[in-house]
C-alpha cells in the first residue's frame, strides 16, 4: 500500500469528470444491478434456490450454457481460420469479407432472428433443403445453435486478427529451417501464439451467447424443457408480474456472467504473463 | 527445395496453393451462409410483394411511430453516452487514483450482463413496485413502460461503447499537449476544445457510430422495460417482433430492412474510418 488515494495533477476537471462518471455509473448500472441483488437478499437464499431448482429452470440454464458452449467452440475454430485467411491471403473480395465479419455486431438481434428463421424454417430456402434430407433446423436446438453462432461470430476473429498481424515471419522461417513441416510449424509455433487471444474471443463469444435473447427466440420455437432458453424464462416470469422468480433466475444468470468475466480476466492475465500481449 | 513443382516457387512459410484455396473457400462459404444469406433474406422477404407493398407498410401509423420513437431514443441515449464516455475517459486517463482498474471493470460490466437481465434490473429499481419507482409514478413521472425506462435500458446496454474507444486513444496521446496548453495559460474548457477534442474526434465518431447502431437495434432489454405498448413504447425492433408474430411478414421485414440498411451504412462508415484514420482510432478497436 502506501500509495495515496489520489495523486495531485495539474489537469483540470477532476471534479466534473468524476462527478459525471460516478453519477451516471450509479444511476444506470450500479443502482439497478444493486436492486436485483437486494431483491435476491430480501427474497432469501432458500426461496431463490426453490425457484432455480426446478426442472424447467435447470433445463433452460443448461440448454443456454451448453448450446452457447458449442457455438463458441465453432466460432473458436472458424474465427481463427477467418483471422488467418483475412490477414495472410490476398484475394478478390477480401475487404468485403473483412467488413462482413462485423455484421453480427451491427445488425439488430431481432432482425437477425427473423431473418435466420425465414431462412431455416421448413418453408425457407435452406430449411426446405434440409427438410428434404429429413433434417429440421428451425424450432429445434440446431436452430438455436445457428443463431448463437451468428451473434458470436465476430469475437474470435476480431481478437485473433491483430495477433496474426503481429506474428513475425522470421519465427516461422526459423521453424522451417529447422526442418519442421508447415503443419508442425502451425501446431507447435503459430497456434500457441494465437491461443490466448483465441481463448479471450471464445470467452467473449460464450458470455454473449449465454445472455442472448433477440436472435434466438424467433428460431427457437420456445418449447419448455426442449428449446426454451434462460433469458426467455425471465421474460415469462416478468409478464406474469412474478418479480421474485424473475429476480432469482436473473441472479443465477448474473452469477454465470460474473464467473465468465472473471475467467476472461484470468485468461488475459495468464496470456500477458506468457506472451506479453493480448 | 523439396517442392515437387518445377514451375512455381513456394516459400517454406507459405501454405500450398491447394490448402490456401480450401481455407479461402471455407471462409467465403461460411460467411456467405452465416452472414450473407440472412442479409439477402431480409430484403427478399421485404420485397416479396414488390416495392409498393414494402413502402406502404412503412407508411403505416404504427411503423411511423416506431421509427419516430427509435430515433428519439437514439437522439437522447447516444449524446448521454458520449458525455459519459468523454468524462470517464478524461477521469481515467488524465488522473491517477486508486481503484482505477475496478472502475474500468464496473464500466465494462454491461458487456457481460444479458440484455434481459439488464432490463430486469431496471424494472426492479424503477418499476412501479419499487420504492423509488412508486414515488415517481405518484409524481406523474413513470419510468418503466415509458420513454425514460427505454432510454435507461439503452444507455445501460451501450454504456461502455464510447468510453472503451476513447480510453486507449487518450492513453496513447498522453497528457503532454494538454499540460503545455495549460502552462501557456489556457483554461480547462479551452484546452479540452482546442487540444483534446481534435485529437479524439475520430475515435469519438467511431464510438458514436457503434453506440448508435446498438441503441437503435436493442431488443432484449427494451422488450422487458417498454411494456410493448403499440404506438407509445414500441420501438422499431419491438414493432418488428409484433408484426412478425401477427404473420405480417412483409411489414415486419420492411421495417427490418430499414434497420439492416442502417447496419450496412454503419459498417461502411466504420470501414472508411478504420482506413482513413487508423492511427487516430484505438489500435485494439476490435470489438
Amino acid at each position: 500500500m502506501g500509495r495515496p488515494l489520489y495523486e495531485r495533477s495539474p489537469m483540470p476537471g477532476l471534479g466534473l469528470s468524476a462527478g459525471i462518471t460516478l453519477t451516471m455509473l450509479s444511476i444506470v448500472v450500479l443502482l439497478p444491478v444493486g436492486a436485483l441483488l437486494a431483491k435476491g437478499v430480501s427474497f432469501g437464499p432458500g426461496n431463490l434456490w426453490d425457484v432455480v431448482n426446478r426442472e424447467r429452470v435447470w433445463s433452460a440454464l443448461f440448454l443456454s450454457f451448453r448450446l452457447s458452449f458449442f457455438a463458441a467452440i465453432f466460432n473458436l475454430v472458424f474465427g481463427t481460420l477467418l483471422a488467418w485467411v483475412l490477414v495472410r491471403y490476398r484475394f478478390a473480395g477480401r475487404r468485403l469479407l473483412d467488413a462482413a465479419v462485423d455484421l453480427p455486431f451491427a445488425l439488430p438481434t431481432a432482425v437477425a432472428g427473423i431473418a435466420l428463421t425465414a431462412l431455416y424454417a421448413p418453408n425457407g430456402v435452406l430449411g426446405g433443403l434440409a427438410q428434404q434430407i429429413g433434417w429440421k433446423i428451425a424450432y429445434t436446438q440446431t436452430g438455436i445453435l445457428i443463431a448463437l453462432v451468428f451473434v458470436g461470430l465476430p469475437f474470435v476473429a476480431r481478437t485473433v486478427q491483430p495477433v496474426v498481424e503481429e506474428i513475425e515471419r522470421e519465427v516461422e522461417e526459423a521453424s522451417a529451417t529447422l526442418g519442421a513441416s508447415r503443419l508442425t510449424t502451425l501446431r507447435r509455433v503459430i497456434l500457441p501464439m494465437l491461443a490466448p487471444a483465441a481463448l479471450t474471443g471464445f470467452a467473449l463469444a460464450l458470455a454473449r451467447a449465454v445472455g442472448e435473447y433477440g436472435s434466438v427466440i424467433f428460431i427457437a420455437g420456445n418449447i419448455p424443457l426442449k428449446t426454451e432458453i434462460a433469458p426467455l424464462l425471465i421474460v415469462i416470469q416478468l409478464e406474469e408480474f412474478n418479480y421474485d422468480a424473475a429476480a432469482a433466475i436473473g441472479i443465477a444468470m448474473l452469477t454465470i456472467s460474473f464467473a465468465m468475466l472473471l475467467a476472461i480476466n484470468l485468461i488475459q492475465i495468464w496470456s500477458r504473463r506468457r506472451i506479453g500481449y493480448v | 527445395m523439396s517442392d515437387a513443382s518445377a514451375f512455381s516457387f513456394r516459400a517454406p512459410t507459405d501454405e500450398s496453393p491447394l490448402v490456401r484455396r480450401v481455407l479461402i473457400g471455407v471462409a467465403v462459404l461460411g460467411l456467405g451462409l452465416l452472414v450473407g444469406a440472412p442479409l439477402v433474406a431480409v430484403f427478399a422477404e421485404a420485397l416479396k410483394q414488390g416495392w409498393l407493398a414494402a413502402l406502404k407498410s412503412l407508411g403505416n401509423r404504427d411503423a411511423l411511430s416506431a421509427i419516430r420513437l427509435t430515433l428519439t431514443i437514439a437522439a437522447i441515449s447516444v449524446p448521454l453516452n458520449a458525455v459519459f464516455g468523454i468524462a470517464a475517459a478524461w477521469l481515467i486517463t488524465r488522473f491517477d487514483f486508486r481503484g482505477k482498474a475496478f472502475l474500468i471493470t464496473l464500466i465494462d460490466l454491461p458487456f457481460s450482463v444479458s440484455p434481459v437481465v439488464a432490463g430486469l434490473c431496471i424494472v426492479l429499481m424503477f418499476g412501479a413496485n419499487s420504492l423509488l419507482g412508486g414515488w415517481l409514478v405518484a409524481q406523474g413521472f413513470p419510468i418503466v413502460f415509458a420513454l425514460p425506462g427505454i432510454v435507461l435500458a439503452t444507455v445501460f446496454i451501450t454504456f461502455p461503447f464510447i468510453a472503451r474507444e476513447l480510453i486507449p486513444v487518450m492513453i496513447e496521446q498522453g497528457r503532454a499537449e494538454e499540460e503545455a496548453a495549460l502552462t501557456l495559460g489556457a483554461g480547462g474548457w479551452h484546452v479540452f476544445r482546442t487540444v483534446t477534442l481534435p485529437n479524439i474526434r475520430w475515435a469519438l465518431l467511431y464510438g458514436v457510430l457503434l453506440c448508435n447502431a446498438r441503441a437503435m437495434g436493442e431488443f432484449g432489454a427494451v422488450a422487458v422495460v417498454s411494456g410493448k405498448i403499440r404506438g407509445q413504447t414500441a420501438t422499431m425492433p419491438i414493432t418488428i417482433e409484433m408484426l412478425y408474430n401477427e404473420y405480417l411478414s412483409v411489414a415486419a421485414f420492411s421495417l427490418a430492412a430499414v434497420l439492416t440498411l442502417l447496419a450496412l451504412v454503419t459498417l461502411l462508415a466504420k470501414t472508411v474510418l478504420e482506413r482513413r484514420h487508423a492511427d487516430q482510432i484505438a489500435a485494439t478497436h476490435r470489438h
